[in-house]
């Protein structure tokens, strides 16, 4: 029966559950688990969407919830739960037990109890008071969505802010408690441009972590032109002609494309699964020496960063490939116990509902030598892809992604807009045709669909150049 | 763990009136869910969940809509929604006012389905252990199947709302998904699979999902690369479904408000497509294991014809949209602050007016050239909806001269209204999809950009 009144034996947030969270962690040891995990989350979000001149939609909803992990040898059950009572949580134990068929009440794990509460979110308590009110992001928003009204052509113009603010609780049989506060703010303007047959969108998206005043300091007008100008070139664009080529990827987003087709191939993840190229290449050369490549949460203010974990440790900065040999795999707990590579600080997930995995934090490739220009200088007939839509890597590492605004490349100069270009390769193909990279270093936010569900990310990269990469066309 | 839908609802008029709340609505929805997943043998993620989620909407002293989501639903927690939905809707659509569905109160065709009792975990791990072994058995060449699991899910929904509508049902499901990859000496390696659903794990032909997975993983590995060019192409009942839903704002009117549809107001009645292709959307149809009844603002799902001989016939419709189209909701909103809509189960057929088909186009009889695509991917990344324009990648095969030869990679490129416009045969045979019902649609012209 659903609860119609709170508990007195639940979890608090905002106060200490340590003998309580000892007492349910015991209870999982006790009945012969290796090893417990509890995760527990306190959430409180809105999203507001502007469209044209007027704010169409306010979305708050917040929730409560945990996610409970148990493992036995190298198995794991895990059971997430709203039911934060004591009871509730000691049923989910006794689930993923029975889950795992431990019949045998001996293990070798020993509980000590839970160490000192590590307490990350000592200086964040207020930042949910210290966001922007709804008041305050309609307003912005449509300013914005103002911004982008310059021309009779702009058909369609919305602004979109979402905020996502997390409490979490982490506590498990290694004795880990810790406590954090997250905050992730988001916002986006779309368009689309329209004149007679000819259709162009455009997007642009900027998110934060940690800085409840962020949103307000954003250039809306730098934005709005941003957006605009994009849309604009793109409008009567010739749909590209398909082929083998060589590319410039652009810097920020254009990182996407390391994320996707390779970074996903580093996580221990991918290794479990025999699902990556890379698994026997550790020390071995797999990329073109002029590519580093690093993934990291620390960066203040970046979109993947964090404090600690969701497994409650605090994230490393993981140089994965250092001149083009691969140094590193991102590894979780269970990534750990499966394949043994360390554990990284990127055990990741979207909430409660998820066991966290391996996942990418901020990863980009290092910045190199040379300018735009030069890149696209040492290219006679080939593409340049100023912006990077959506993409994927299939069960095979083949990657395919939608270039957004793109531009031909002609005797080194950049000519005429093309629309309607996939970019198709796989990363061990690709990696060692990266032969430039730029002096330019810049990351773009943007979210991760993966196995524990979409997490926040910052990817990230200098222009690049590969010198030969299939161009899906016309 | 049982959601007791009439505490709900007492509990929010009661909390609603200390508010001084008149109108509201909720849709609401708790979930058992079961899943596993194996790696050769070994149990590798066994999980559980126990959800519960409620979205309240409320209307203020001028009409405006605020809403919120919560799991939380305790007292306090359906109290905090209310006041949370009660300050958004300070800030509701001045310029589309939403209201309770006229049809919220209507009649409501709950399908007789035998729901199943939960297996549990254990039974799902021998299935699936079973299951993955015999693919693996099926050929040397298969050496893991990375992605494989078998859930077992028990749900209930319900819609009520301040004016006394009540309406719930409740379900089981199951999924199989097994896909598979396979290596050989100097190539590259290859994956496909198959899924299968049913009301509950009893249901599932598992036999037929291990067999379809193998057949399609095995016939890639004899894979060659394909000339970069224009193509005769037969798009698999699945390929086509995929396409239509991912063009859907076609049929859409919340698309065609907003300005991201291809269609606009007045496009009822235009020719979009052939004269000889129907579609309908038919979310209650036998076969379709995820109907519900109704949609997220309680209107009774129906059956609607989209495209009848080859003309635009209806729109898909949530309450406020139909007020702005002067007509009435066609059952497929989602509940929330902005409503969405979308379709629930397509099904394509053969119209009467289809006497200039090509018959001779059958893929598994015709002798001349032509692309088959079995799948397409990355439909997030690779569809244009609002400018009509797709490049996706696929799996498939290059026929030449009734030989068939798995394509190694390649994207397709076109555009929607090109592409309903120049269908050149419609399959008899319609077959049942994950997603819908239909045949294989062939078409004139389609560009492939392969590695050649």
């Amino acid at each position: 029966m659903v609860s119609a009144s709170i508990k007195s034996t639940e979890i608090r947030f905002g106060e200490c559950n340590k003998k309580l969270l000892e007492e349910i962690i015991f209870y999982g040891i006790s009945l012969g688990a290796d090893f417990v995990e509890l995760f527990i989350e306190n959430s409180d979000n809105t999203s507001v969407l502007a469209e044209e001149d007027f704010i169409t939609s306010v979305s708050p909803s917040f929730g409560r919830g945990a996610g409970i992990r148990i493992f036995k040898d190298k198995r794991d059950g895990f059971v997430s739960t709203n039911d934060l009572s004591k009871h509730g949580l000691m049923r989910s134990i006794s689930q993923a037990i029975e889950m795992l068929d431990i019949s045998k009440k001996t293990n070798n794990s020993i509980f000590n109890g839970l160490e000192k509460l590590k307490n990350y979110s000592k200086s964040k308590i207020d930042w949910l008071n210290e966001v922007p009110t709804i008041n305050e992001v309609s307003d912005k928003l449509l300013l914005s969505t103002k911004s982008l009204k310059k021309d009779k052509k702009v058909v369609v113009r919305k602004g979109s802010y979402a905020r996502n603010w997390q409490e979490v609780i982490i506590a498990s049989s290694d004795g880990t408690y810790a406590t954090d506060i997250r905050l992730h703010q988001t916002v986006g303007l779309n368009i689309i441009a329209n004149d007679a047959q000819y259709r162009s969108n455009g997007s642009r998206r900027f998110g934060s972590h940690g800085i409840p005043n962020e949103f307000r300091s954003w250039d809306h007008e730098k934005a709005a032109n941003d957006v605009y100008e994009s849309s604009m070139n793109m409008l009567y664009a010739d749909y590209v002609q398909a082929g083998q080529m060589p590319v410039v990827l652009a810097n920020k987003f254009g990182g996407v494309i390391f994320h996707e087709a390779c970074g996903h191939l580093l996580e221990t993840t991918q290794i479990e699964r025999g699902t990556t190229p890379f698994s026997d290449k550790l020390n071995k050369k797999i990329a073109h020496e002029s590519v580093t490549a690093i993934d990291e949460g620390l960066s203040d203010g970046s979109f993947g960063s964090l404090s600690i974990d969701d497994e409650g440790m605090e994230p490393e900065k993981s140089i994965l490939i250092k001149d083009g040999i691969l140094k590193k795999f991102l590894s979780d707990r269970a990534g750990e116990l499966r394949t043994g590579h360390k554990r990284t600080g990127s055990g990741r997930r979207q909430n409660y509902s998820f066991a966290a995995a391996s996942r990418m934090r901020n990863t980009y490739i290092a910045k190199g030598e040379f300018t735009k220009e030069e890149l696209i200088n040492s290219i006679s007939d080939g593409l340049y892809c100023k912006s990077m839509g959506g993409g994927s890597v299939g069960a095979t590492g083949q990657f395919n992604f939608a270039v957004e605004e793109g531009y031909l490349i002609q005797n080194g100069k950049l000519t005429k807009p093309v629309k309607g270009a996939t970019l198709i390769g796989d990363a061990k193909e690709v990696l060692p045709r990266i032969s430039m990279c730029g002096n330019d270093l810049e990351l773009a936010p943007g979210f991760c669909g993966s196995v524990s569900g979409s997490v926040n990310v910052t990817v990230g990269q200098p222009h690049i150049k590969v010198d030969s990469i299939t161009v899906g066309g016309r | 763990m049982k959601m007791n839908a009439t505490e709900i609802t007492s509990q929010i008029t009661t909390a609603a009136n200390i508010l001084n709340i008149e109108k509201w609505d909720y849709g609401a929805s708790f979930s058992n869910d079961f899943s596993v997943q194996v790696d050769k043998g070994a149990a590798k993620q066994l999980k559980a969940s126990q959800k519960q989620v409620i979205t309240l909407r409320v209307w203020n002293k001028e009409n405006l809509v605020g809403i919120t989501t919560t799991s939380d639903l305790s007292e306090k927690g359906i109290k905090k929604a209310l006041e949370q939905a009660s300050i958004a809707s300070e800030f509701g659509n001045k310029n589309e006012f939403t209201d309770f569905s006229p049809l919220a109160n209507d009649p409501i065709q709950v399908k007789e389905v035998d729901k199943k009792n939960p297996l549990g975990i254990k039974k799902l791990l021998q299935i699936l252990r079973e299951a993955e072994s015999k693919l693996l058995d099926s050929h040397e060449a298969i050496k893991s199947i990375p992605y494989n699991g078998l859930s077992e899910s028990f749900y209930e929904r319900i819609y009520a709302n301040s004016n006394g509508a009540f309406r719930n049902y409740s379900k089981s499901q199951a999924a199989m998904y097994l896909y598979a990859r396979a290596e050989e000496k100097d190539k590259k390696p290859r994956s496909s699979g198959s899924v299968k659903l049913g009301y509950g794990v009893e249901d599932i032909d598992i036999e037929s999902c291990i067999e379809e997975a193998a057949k399609k993983t095995i016939a890639h590995l004899d894979y060659s690369s394909i000339k970069t060019g224009k193509y005769l192409v037969c798009l698999s009942p699945e390929a086509f479904l995929t396409m239509m839903n991912a063009f859907s704002s076609i049929f859409n009117a919340r698309s065609i408000i907003d300005g991201v549809s291809l269609s606009d107001k007045n496009s009822i009645g235009d020719l979009i497509s052939i004269p000889a292709l129907n579609i309908y959307d038919d979310g209650l149809n036998d076969k379709n294991i995820s109907s519900a009844p109704f949609d997220g603002e309680g209107t009774p799902t129906k059956k609607l014809s989209l495209i009848n001989k080859g003309k635009l016939e209806n729109f898909i419709h949530s309450e406020s949209t139909a007020k702005i189209f002067n007509t009435i909701p066609t059952g497929h909103a989602g509940l929330g602050s902005k409503v969405s809509v979308s379709p629930d189960w397509l099904v394509v057929e053969k119209s009467n007016e289809c006497s200039d088909l090509n018959r001779t186009l059958v893929h598994t009889n015709y002798q001349g050239n032509f692309v088959y695509i079995e799948e397409l991917n990355a439909i997030h990344a690779g569809v244009r909806a609002s400018q009509g324009s797709f490049s996706l990648p696929f799996e498939g095969w290059l026929y030449k001269n009734g030989k068939k030869r798995s394509i190694e990679s390649a994207t397709v490129a076109g555009d929607i209204k090109y592409l309903l416009k120049n269908i050149i045969n419609i399959e008899n045979e319609e077959e049942l999809t994950t997603s819908g019902i239909s045949p294989h649609i062939w078409i004139n012209e389609l560009s492939i950009t392969g590695d050649e």
